[in-house]
């Protein structure tokens, strides 16, 4: 009797400790809402590996942060901003949603700013790639952790300037993310001397870019820059090489290009293609360790987009874990005290207008026979520093910066 | 010169029609197919698109596993998407003949998006690259603008099988037949003749033509589980502007309608996208048969 008393005692102070730790969790859950592309385009890029990717974080803390077991629930937001904003007010309001995760494609990830600005719920953005969220559309609780526009235009089109390449016309989606990439690259090739000589928009998604090639050949621009992604792009630079574009001498430059694309395109047509990056996976023994863990539960290697989401929530969850709290407030905080250490950041610093800021890194395709295997694509050509790739806090324009 | 005029030199002018022409051979097939089963079975079939996907995938498939080239492909992999349609209107479509055509529709449409869904869940969404064959590689200086060798040849082949399209529904005893078929099929049936089998040939004939796109574009464009859904609306509206189950219509439409598309490409590239809807509007208007169709 006296041993049982003592065990029920000691259980109970037990379960005591537990819900004095998870008071400070609300509803006694940290929940991630996960939205992404599950079914069209940018599927490949993000889509269930992000998925994948968010899971090995929550699994990295055993299921449990601050006494509270870790839930992830993920919706398909097709890409279209309307489903996004529903989704996410529904989780929010009733589905005890703390944060949202990923969130590729621009359109989306504004329209669910405004439901996290709304209910002051943190929003870690991935896969969109547009800098105004964290520039004009920016809000306090808006994370963008893995790449930005102007940081593609840094990498890829400042190295292409410094090779004489000085005069561009422009391949554009005609939305919101094409125009943002326009404008950033644009900056930068006129701040590097050189000019920028014409632009067609074209339709998102297009299948056939034989026009849009011609009218940038006959611009008579060294370089055609492809303003686009996905499907897009790959069309694009195999309608170039068709044409003879290529081989006429003007050089093609993929903007924002993935190693899936990479792949889509064709080594030999792809091969000396240069494209900046968030991520590699063969980049030092952290990153191969955990893509041979990705690839083995997805058949993929990570995409930046991917290996971005498994750092961001993983940094969220450890700023909770510091805190012993989920309250959006005292998790932001933490999350810019906390420096983002792990395999995919070395001394991220999350800043005040939501950009983290970390190294990105400028990759060139290898010619097949340079090729070890089926992933071997991509040899790192330069390493750009955070500061330089995202540009100073100073030059943000975030308002609540 | 007008073209001066216009801001564009000739060059780029007569460029941009050509590869109309391209685009537009393309959708001249693809809608040559859809009215031929609109035509015979009365479906609007939207499975179009995905059996255009489907036709790209045998190609790649034929090539990896059978070690049979581009040129058998342009053989086999119509015969195999054919027989999978064939399939299809036995076991499905089959049962809605007579019902309203909006059934038809709804299914259609539904595999197109279980079809599409399955191969993207398969092969991902960013799409697998096919090389253009070897003999058709590179291409001749025009003066005015550098054709690949390959575009040439889809231009050419797309004009024979739609020719020999028309010239079977048009000229041969079957085609009779199958005019007959769809303008009374009772009476034709009284006459001995197995409609059933005809609509099954028709359908199945009507996919293969949608697969023989797919294996011309699969080293156009990257091998996509997508690659028909962004087509398929604009070769409905090549049908509609042609007339509803018009051979001839379509053929035609599907040519124009690329010029149209390709020229829009120059002068206000964000609305190339749009511009064969604006024309479908305005001939729905004032034609709603459309320009080939016999009114109701």
């Amino acid at each position: 009797m006296k041993l049982f008393k003592a065990l029920a005692g000691s259980a109970s102070a037990v379960a005591l400790m537990a819900s004095a730790a998870a008071a400070e969790i609300s509803d006694g859950v940290v929940k991630i809402g996960l939205m992404t592309d599950m079914s069209a385009v940018y599927s490949d890029i993000a889509g269930e590996g992000t998925v994948v990717a968010a899971q090995m974080a929550i699994d990295e803390f055993g299921g449990t942060v601050a006494g509270a077991p870790i839930e992830i629930v993920t919706a398909d937001h097709q890409n279209k901003a309307d489903i996004a904003a529903n989704k996410a007010r529904e989780w929010g309001d009733t589905g005890q949603v703390d944060a949202f995760a990923e969130l590729v494609t621009t359109s989306v990830a504004l329209a669910v700013f405004e439901v996290a600005k709304q209910q002051n719920k943190i929003a870690l953005v991935s896969g969109a790639a547009s800098s105004p969220l964290t520039n004009d559309a920016c809000i306090p609780t808006g994370l963008h952790w893995t790449y930005n526009t102007r940081a593609l235009a840094v990498g890829t089109g400042s190295a292409i300037v410094k090779e004489g390449g000085d005069s561009w016309y422009f391949l554009t989606a005609d939305y919101a993310f094409g125009e943002a990439l326009q404008r950033d690259v644009s900056n930068v090739v006129e701040a590097e001397g050189g000019k920028v000589v014409g632009a067609a928009k074209h339709p998102f998604p297009s299948s056939d870019f034989s026009s849009f090639v011609l009218q940038a050949q006959a611009s008579g621009a060294k370089i055609i820059g492809l303003a686009n992604a996905g499907g897009d792009t790959v069309n694009a630079i195999k309608a170039a090489h068709e044409f003879g574009v290529v081989a006429a001498g003007q050089k093609i430059a993929g903007l924002l290009v993935f190693l899936t694309n990479v792949k889509s395109i064709g080594q030999e047509v792809a091969q000396g293609l240069q494209m900046t990056v968030s991520f590699y996976w063969d980049m030092d023994d952290e990153t191969r360790a955990w893509s041979a863990k990705f690839e083995e539960k997805t058949g993929k290697k990570p995409t930046g987009i991917q290996a971005g989401t498994y750092s961001a929530v993983r940094h969220y969850l450890k700023a909770i874990e510091a805190t012993g709290s989920d309250d959006t407030d005292t998790v932001l905080a933490k999350m810019r005290e906390l420096p983002v250490q792990d395999m995919f950041a070395k001394d991220g610093v999350l800043r005040s207008d939501g950009r983290m800021v970390h190294d990105m890194y400028l990759a060139e395709v290898k010619a097949p026979s340079d090729s070890d295997g089926e992933w071997d694509l991509l040899k790192i050509v330069r390493t750009i520093p955070g500061e330089e790739a995202f540009g100073p806090l100073s030059e943000s324009t975030c308002p609540t910066k | 010169m007008l073209t001066d005029l216009l801001g564009f030199p000739p060059q780029v002018l007569f460029g941009q029609l050509l590869l109309g022409l391209i685009n537009g051979a393309f959708y001249a097939v693809l809608s040559l197919g859809l009215a031929v089963i609109f035509g015979l079975l009365n479906i609007v079939n939207f499975a179009h698109g995905a059996l255009y996907m489907l036709g790209a995938f045998a190609t790649l498939a034929v090539t990896k596993y059978l070690g049979i080239g581009y040129w058998g492909a342009l053989i086999i992999a119509p015969l195999i998407v054919g027989a999978f349609g064939i399939v299809l209107e036995r076991l499905m479509l089959r049962r809605l003949a007579g019902v309203d055509h909006l059934y038809g529709l709804l299914l259609t449409f539904g595999l197109a998006l279980v079809i599409e869904g399955a191969f993207v869940k398969l092969f991902g969404s960013s799409g697998l690259p096919y090389p253009t064959p070897p003999q058709l590689q590179g291409g001749v200086n025009l003066g005015f603008m550098f054709l690949p060798w390959y575009r040439g040849w889809v231009v050419v082949a797309s004009l024979a099988v739609c020719f020999a399209t028309w010239f079977l529904f048009e000229r041969t005893k079957i085609g009779a037949y199958l005019r007959a078929g769809t303008e009374n099929p009772t009476l034709l049936q009284a006459f001995g003749v197995n409609v059933p089998l005809l609509t099954t040939l028709a359908y199945g004939y009507g996919v293969a033509l949608a697969a023989f796109a797919g294996v011309l574009a699969a080293p156009i464009t990257q091998v996509n589980p997508l690659m028909g859904s962004n087509l398929i609306i604009v070769v409905f509206a090549v049908v509609v502007i042609g007339g509803m189950g018009s051979i001839m219509g379509a053929v035609v439409t599907g040519l124009a309608m690329g010029v149209i598309e390709g020229l829009t490409k120059v002068f206000w590239p964000e609305a190339s996208s749009t511009v064969i809807f604006v024309v479908m509007a305005i001939v729905l208007v004032l034609r709603p048969a459309g320009l080939f169709g016999k009114s109701a």
